[in-house]
Order: structure tokens, then sequence, then C-alpha cells
């Protein structure tokens, strides 16, 4: 075999000093619009926008989306689609809500508020969007029927089994451990949303540091200490600042006046304390995580990404292309189920129309945040970005007072203008589209 | 390894050796068409059969069975000797059977270590794609193979024809091929680029891997091949050795599907 020669390693010294940063410029074109947005808004409602209580509410609203778009952005990679996250969603939505109100306490006799309800509820509702992710994965995969068509069915189909079993009929309230996790009835507290942070901030310097160390031990190239510091510095102030500005939300006193009465004490004068980090905002960045990780790091998120970029090489290198589908349609029903416990437990109860319209959200999430409906790109991060983006669009033109139909004309004019800038982007660095 | 201790494959041959892969009896058809018809060839270890034929005289399909791309409907392969059973590309990896793609089967968006590796991904304990390693040794292997190589960290569709060529090249090379499918690997190359498969299809040769080059010009099949298969409308015209023909016996077998009398292999 050859030589064990290595490339010499070109020198970097051509390269400015933005370059050297290795940011993604697409991100930060993300986020400067993102930012200019938030000050717009801002000044148009009097400083009402950028305060800690309207953005704590916009970070609790952005959740479900968002964690649905994770999963889109590995079907839209593989060059299908998925339109029937919303009917997904309601399907096991209906089924988590019958099961905690209906069949665990009375039927099975364990009472309402038992501990072990909101865990049995769950696991069902995971299930049931697992196994419908699996199927329509199975006709998209084994049968060949085109993902458009199979989800444009399943649209259809898995709403209504929602409305049969629940007759149509509002099912709540929900179990009270359920509850937490939807958003304000379940935060971590300003002592231990610090504590959360801090962590995160550790493990992302530690995991950048390593592999830093990792490069330089095999003596690839890598960025100069300099640029790595500003980047930490950057990561350490998002996560921090994130955190700060949840912490600032504070409780209602007479909330806070209620909490106290219900333990029998009474609230000291004056006590002023904040929500912190919601759970269900911890959901959507482990699912960002564990979805990152898979992306990036392990053969399924490599297979799924070269399918999506040439199906035929996949093929050939021996990649079950159809088990593939399988499970990327599996992991796309389970997001959309998990979606529906944070969804149903932030609105206290299941409604018929739970998730309506989430498809459209979701798929304009992703594609706003840079997933190539071509296949073969895309990224998580992006994908959440795109999501709140699209909340902070709707909710600012809420406050605003924008009339109805003009909000829609806005985000739909808004989706159709990024994805063509998006385009204008690549053709400038001269990739195919 | 020197030249006396080693039999060449005309020896090997003549000797009656077990050739390393037989295909015999091949027949694929789809949708009533016999795109391969009965079809007999075989390779011995370091020689080069050259696969000729027209656009659609069936040499990529036969060669498509070996690789596992394709299902045959009858017929038979041998790998040294022992029957062979090929359903999927995974199969025919497991034989050693590495193919090198006309269309190069390069997953555009993802970079160069990726592509080497794909579907064989090196991993670390705990289960994780291990990109600096895999980075590593794909350095390696492409300071050897084109030492100019330099794009690393960028997609593939980012690199020259010659620069993804070498890394379809070092893809089938790199996991230890045995028999190694060249479907016309110096389509898109220039000059200097083919010279440099040429190289490297005597080097593979010399380490005793055995090469199915199925190709168009007749020029570079006499110069890098030991036999020649022609194939026409789906069956086979005859097996010749080269040194025994010239350039126009090799048209006339492709052109009128004759076999020159004096030189059947």
């Amino acid at each position: 075999m050859t030589e064990t020669t290595s490339q010499p390693i070109p020198s970097q010294s051509k390269r400015n000093m933005f370059q050297q940063l290795e940011l993604d410029v697409r991100l930060l074109g993300m986020i400067g619009a993102f930012v200019i947005l938030c000050i717009g808004f801002n000044i148009l409602t009097d400083g009402r926008f950028l305060s800690p209580r309207n953005l704590f509410n916009l970070t609790i609203q952005t959740v479900s989306v968002a964690i649905m778009a994770t999963g889109m952005v590995f079907v839209i990679v593989m060059r299908h689609i998925d339109l029937s996250v919303g009917g997904v969603l309601a399907v096991s939505s209906a089924v988590m809500a019958l099961v905690q109100t209906k069949f665990l306490p009375t039927y099975l006799g364990l009472g309402f508020d038992h501990p072990l309800t909101w865990i049995i509820a769950i696991a069902i509702g995971l299930s049931i969007g697992t196994l419908i992710g699996a199927f329509q994965g199975w006709l998209v995969g084994y049968q060949s029927v085109p993902a458009f068509i199979v989800t444009l069915g399943g649209f259809l189909v898995w709403r209504n089994y929602g409305w049969l079993f629940t007759s149509g009929q509002t099912i709540g309230p929900l179990d009270k451990n359920f509850l937490v996790l939807g958003g304000v009835s379940g935060t971590m507290g300003e002592a231990m949303s610090w504590t959360i942070g801090v962590v995160a901030v550790a493990i992302s310097l530690w995991a950048m540091v390593s592999s830093r160390r990792g490069r330089i031990q095999h003596g690839f190239p890598a960025k100069p200490a300099w640029a790595e510091g500003i980047v930490m510095g950057i990561v350490t102030c998002a996560i921090l600042g994130f955190v700060w500005i949840l912490n600032s939300y504070d409780i209602p006193s007479r909330k806070l006046q209620r909490m106290f009465e219900a333990k029998g004490e009474v609230m000291p004068e004056g006590l002023e304390v904040g929500y912190g980090l919601p759970i269900s905002v911890l959901i959507l960045i482990a699912t960002a995580i564990v979805m990152t990780v898979v992306a990036r790091r392990t053969r399924l998120g490599r297979y799924i990404f070269a399918t999506g970029g040439n199906p035929d090489a996949a093929d050939l290198s021996g990649i079950n292309t159809r088990l593939l589908t399988v499970k990327v349609f599996a992991i796309m029903g389970f997001l959309c189920a998990l979606s529906a416990v944070v969804a149903s437990a932030r609105l206290q109860n299941h409604t018929n129309d739970i998730g309506t319209l989430d498809e459209l959200r979701v798929i304009a999430a992703a594609v706003i945040g840079g997933t190539a409906l071509a296949g073969g790109a895309g990224t998580i991060y992006g994908a959440i970005l795109g999501a709140l983006v699209m909340q902070s669009l709707q909710s600012g033109m809420a406050m605003v007072g924008v009339d109805a139909p003009l909000q829609n004309i806005v985000v739909g004019s808004v989706l159709v203008f990024a994805v063509w800038l998006d385009i204008q982007y690549r053709k400038r660095l001269g990739a195919k589209i | 390894m020197t030249a006396s201790e080693v039999k060449t494959a005309q020896q090997r041959r003549i000797d009656g050796d077990t050739p390393l892969v037989e295909l015999k009896d091949i027949c694929v058809s789809f949708g009533g068409i016999h795109a391969v018809d009965h079809v007999s060839v075989d390779l011995h270890p370091g020689e080069v059969v050259g696969l000729l034929g027209h656009n659609g005289a069936g040499k990529s399909t036969l060669i498509k069975v070996l690789s596992g791309a394709y299902q045959m409907d009858s017929g038979e392969i041998r790998i040294n000797g022992n029957k062979a059973e090929i359903h999927n590309p995974r199969d025919a990896r497991s034989y050693n059977v590495e193919t090198i793609y006309q269309t190069l089967a390069l997953a555009d968006n993802l970079d160069a270590a990726s592509n080497l590796f794909l579907g064989r991904e090196l991993i670390t304990p705990v289960g994780l794609v291990d990109d600096a390693a895999m980075e590593a040794e794909c350095r390696k292997i492409m300071g050897g193979l084109n030492p100019n190589f330099s794009k690393f960290a960028e997609p593939v569709s980012a690199l020259s024809g010659g620069q993804r060529q070498s890394v379809a090249i070092a893809r089938a090379v790199y996991f230890n091929a045995k028999i190694l499918i060249m479907d016309e690997p110096t389509a898109a190359l220039g000059p200097q680029e083919t010279q440099m498969v040429a190289e490297l299809i005597q080097k593979l040769k010399a380490q005793g891997i055995g090469i199915f080059l199925i190709d168009h010009d007749v020029h570079a099949v006499m110069e890098l091949c030991d036999r020649a298969s022609v194939m026409k409308n789906g069956q086979l015209v005859g097996t010749v050795n080269i040194d025994e023909v010239t350039d126009d016996d090799l048209l006339s077998m492709i052109i009128l599907g004759k076999v020159p009398k004096q030189a059947v292999a």
C-alpha cells in the first residue's frame, strides 16, 4: 500500500481575521436578522417586546414547533417532507389526555394526580407517535409511495383519529404533574437556573478545548488561540445571558402569595422570585443536543446526510436506505409526540385543534433555518433559530396590533424571501442548489 | 517479492489454477430485455481483464452483478473457487470486491474523509463517528495517491474532476481490495491524471489484485489489459489475449461481433 507520507499543511496567513474565527456566516446572518427584528418590534411596542416577560413567553411558545423542526431537518435532508406533524401531534395529545384523565384514574383506579400517571401517559404517547412515524416511513421507504402523498394522507388521517377518540371534546384539566412540562407551571427557579447555566458553560468550554486538542494532536490546522477565545467568550455570554433573561421575569406577587398560602406560610414583604428556566425549554435544549450529536457524530446521522446528498452513492456504499427512511420518520413521529406533551401541558387541556397548521410552521422553521429542500444540507440549530424567528415575527406583529390577514401575508412573504436570500448566498459561493 | 517467485497471470491460466473470480452463465433481464445473456468471464490474481462493448452491450450490468448493485436471474459467481452469495453492495464488500463507479458514487455534500469511509466509518469506543481518525487516515492515503490534494475540509462538490476521481479510487483501494472493478475510470480525466490511473493499475497488479476494467477506448484497453472480453447485445462475443490481437481485431469484435480465428483465449 501507499507510504505514510502526510500532506503538507497549507499556511493560513492569507486568511483575514474574520475568517479565522470560522464562524458560520449563514448563522450570523440569521442572528443578525433576528436581532434587527427584535429591536424593531421593541421600538414599535415602546420596550414591551424585549421585556423579560415577553421574552419568557416567546421562549415557551417556540418550544413545541422548535422540537418538531429538529426532526424535520432530518426528513428534509433525506429529500422527503412530512406534512402530517400537526396531525401526529394531535392524535398523540388526544391519547395522552385520555390516558391521564380517563383510563388510568377511572378504569385502572389510580385516582387523579397519581405520581405514575404522567410517566405512563407520556410513554404511551411517545410510543404512538414513534409507531405512526415508523409506519409512514415504511410506506415511503419500502413501498415507495412518495412522502408527500403518505404524509398528506396522514395529515387528514391522524388528527381525525384524535377527534374520533375524544368525540371532539376538549379533554382536561390534565394531570397536575404533567402540566409541569408545559412552561409557566414548571420552572427551575433562579438558583437552579444559574447552576444549570454554569454547568452548561463548563461543558461547552470543555468540549471546545478537547476538540481543539484533538486537532492539534493529529496535526490538523486549528484556529488561532485568540479566535478560539473569542468564540468561547461569545458562547459563555449567550448561555448566561439567556439564563439571566429568564431569571429576570419575576413571578407576579399575587401568584407568589397564593403559592405561599398553599403551603400555609406567609409571604415575606417585598419578596421577588424569578421564574428561571422552564422545564419545556430544557426539553428543547436536550432534544437539540441529542439531535446535533446524532447528525454530526453518529453513523445514523452520517448516512442521513449521505443519502440526502446522493441516494445512489449511499446505496452503493452498502447503506440500507429503506430502513434509514423508516428510522428518520420514526424519529419525526417521536418528536411530534414530545411536542404534544409540551403543547398540551402548556394549554392545560387537549383541544381538537391543537397543533393545527404546525406542519407549515415546522417546515418553514427548518427552511428558514437553512435546510435545503433539495436534500443533503441543514442544521439543527438553524431550524431552532428559524422557529424562534417565525414565532417572534408572529407575536411581535400581534403586539404591534397588525391585522390578522396582514400577519399571515407578512409571514408567508418572509418565508419566500428568506429562501430566495439563501439561494442567492449559495450561488455566490458557487455551490449547486 | 521477486518476479521469479510469482507466477504471472498468464502462467496461472495455463497451469489451470483456480481463478480469483468466475462469473458463470450469468443472465440478467429487465422487463423481458436480456441485458446479460448467458455470459461467462473469469479473472486471475494480478490480471487486468478489459470489458469492451458499445453502450448498452451489457458490460456495466454484468459487472454490477459482481458489485452487488444488481441481482442476477440465473448463473453463478465463484470467488477463489467457492460459490459466492452477493445480494447487495455490502455482501460484495465482504468478499473484498471494490468498485469505482463511472459516476464515482460520491456524496457531494460530504468531505473527502466521510466519502472515503462511507458505510465503514471508524468509530470511537463509545460508538460515535471518529472524524479526526478518519481525516488522519484520509490525509495519509491521499498523500500517496495524489500529493496535490489539499481540500480535506470542503465537501467533495468543491473538488476538480481529477480530485474527485482520486477520492473514489482511494475508497476502493484503501479497504484491502482483492478484486477491483473500474468502470471507465479515465472518462472524465485529463492526460496527466489518466497517466496516474495507469500507474496505479500497474501497482495494484503487482500486489496480486485482479482488476475488471470497463472501457470504451480500445487504446486504453490495449495498453492496460492482459485480456479483453467483448460483449455485444448482452452476449459475450469472445475473450482474447491482448498480445495476440490488434486494435482492429478488437474493433471488429465490438462492431461486427466477429472473433479473430487465431486469438481465442
